[in-house]
């Protein structure tokens, strides 16, 4: 092959790559890569709903009535280690260690194990799904038993999940489990059979001092809106980019 | 055409046909209208029944109790922290009733000695106070700051 030969068919392959490249780039921008694939998005209309979850730690008292409610509500094996919701004792000695205790998530009541002298800072941590827009769980599931709702509930489709655990193990907050009785996967619906029906959910129907907040984050006027201009919330484990709905009141860096 | 293809292209149809075909059996009814889960499974989830009924259904007969309970201090807790769900009571008034809870451990739930609890609470070391008696013996569980004796 002659060098004009080369630099002729050279110039052939440039131009080749080029348009195939500028090719990709053009149809990336119409649609842009997104790891995140069955995420639902927040409704744009203000008349749309868009549940979210509000939890003011200093205002539970532990008594564990959520707790309690939401397996009589949703009928849940009475025996331990199957909860919806739950409620965590986070006891921070003066050494600086953690204790957290949470005894038949709570509905029993809880007794301070820890004598009153050496505790630094003791707190009631009521736990939930969080209702995460970009649920790990979501992703998670083979079968798309598992979804959110437009209304951003995130539920489960118990004739159609087959029962194979990823999206227990996907959770990064450990909210669900294996109903023992139906053995497919389990978790909090934000009592969607409830809130639907305009009434709010058991754990914040029962909650004697108010700790638990339902609310629509797309109505200005909601409770759940006020509550979160009116204290610092946070989220739990926001690094994970969950998006998260469960904000959290008074949430000290121990919880985890 | 080459023979080659002209074996494979019907072979294919029918592997698309057959594909096509058990599809269509398998994927439920509604999976996928608004997104790769069986949309049929919201309404399925809004169907079942209510346990609790909500302090507004007590409201409609217990009114009474409710506004005297707002003088005090257990203002704006539902009837059935305490009495437990109440749907079955609306559905049936004379023959079912809710829980009226007596322990001492019930109260404790919310009132026992704790450092973990908000100092809001009232909070009483059930190993000393009136070891023998119920709360509600001398406490009204609906007017906490009235005493019975």
């Amino acid at each position: 092959m002659s060098n004009e030969e080369i630099g002729k068919s050279r110039r052939k392959f440039i131009k080749k790559a080029a348009t195939v490249g500028s090719l990709l780039v053009t149809t990336s921008l119409f649609t842009p890569f997104n790891a995140v694939v069955y995420a639902v998005e927040r409704p744009k209309d203000p008349s749309k709903t868009w549940w979210g979850y509000g939890i003011d730690i200093e205002k539970c008292i532990g008594c564990g009535r959520c707790a309690n409610a939401c397996k009589t509500e949703n009928n849940i094996p009475k025996q331990p280690f199957y909860f919806r919701t739950w409620v965590e004792q986070y006891t921070i000695k003066n050494d600086g260690t953690v204790k957290v205790e949470s005894p038949n998530g709570g509905i029993d009541g809880f007794v301070q194990s820890v004598p009153p002298e050496d505790i630094f800072k003791a707190f009631f941590v009521p736990k939930l799904c969080n209702h995460c827009y970009k649920s790990p769980c979501v992703q998670a599931c083979p079968v798309g038993a598992t979804y959110e709702t437009p209304d951003g509930v995130v539920m489960v489709d118990e004739t159609y999940c087959i029962g194979c655990r990823y999206c227990v193990q996907a959770c990064p907050y450990g909210c669900r489990y294996i109903n023992p009785a139906k053995n497919v996967a389990d978790k909090c619906t934000l009592c969607y059979h409830r809130i639907s029906k305009g009434k709010t959910t058991a754990c914040v129907e029962v909650c004697p001092t108010h700790a638990r907040i339902l609310g629509n984050l797309n109505d200005p006027k909601s409770p759940l809106v006020k509550f979160m201009k009116e204290h610092t919330c946070l989220v739990l484990k926001p690094h994970l980019n969950t998006g998260s709905k469960c904000f959290y009141n008074a949430l000290s860096g121990e919880v985890r | 055409m080459p023979p080659q293809l002209k074996r494979l292209i019907p072979l294919f149809a029918i592997f698309i046909f057959l594909f096509l075909a058990a599809r269509s059996f398998l994927v439920p009814k509604s999976f996928g209208e608004q997104g790769h889960y069986r949309f049929n499974s919201i309404a399925e989830n809004k169907e079942k029944a209510m346990i609790y009924a909500g302090k507004e259904a007590c409201d409609d007969c217990h009114s009474d109790r409710i506004q005297e309970m707002e003088t005090d201090l257990h203002k704006g807790i539902s009837c059935e922290t305490c009495h437990g769900p109440g749907s079955a009571h609306i559905a049936n008034p004379d023959s079912i009733k809710p829980m009226i809870p007596k322990g001492r451990d019930f109260c404790g739930m919310c009132h026992s000695l704790n450092p973990s609890r908000s100092k809001l609470v009232h909070q009483v070391d059930l190993k000393e106070h009136n070891v023998t008696e119920n709360c509600i013996e001398c406490h009204n569980p609906h007017l906490p700051c009235q005493m019975k004796k």
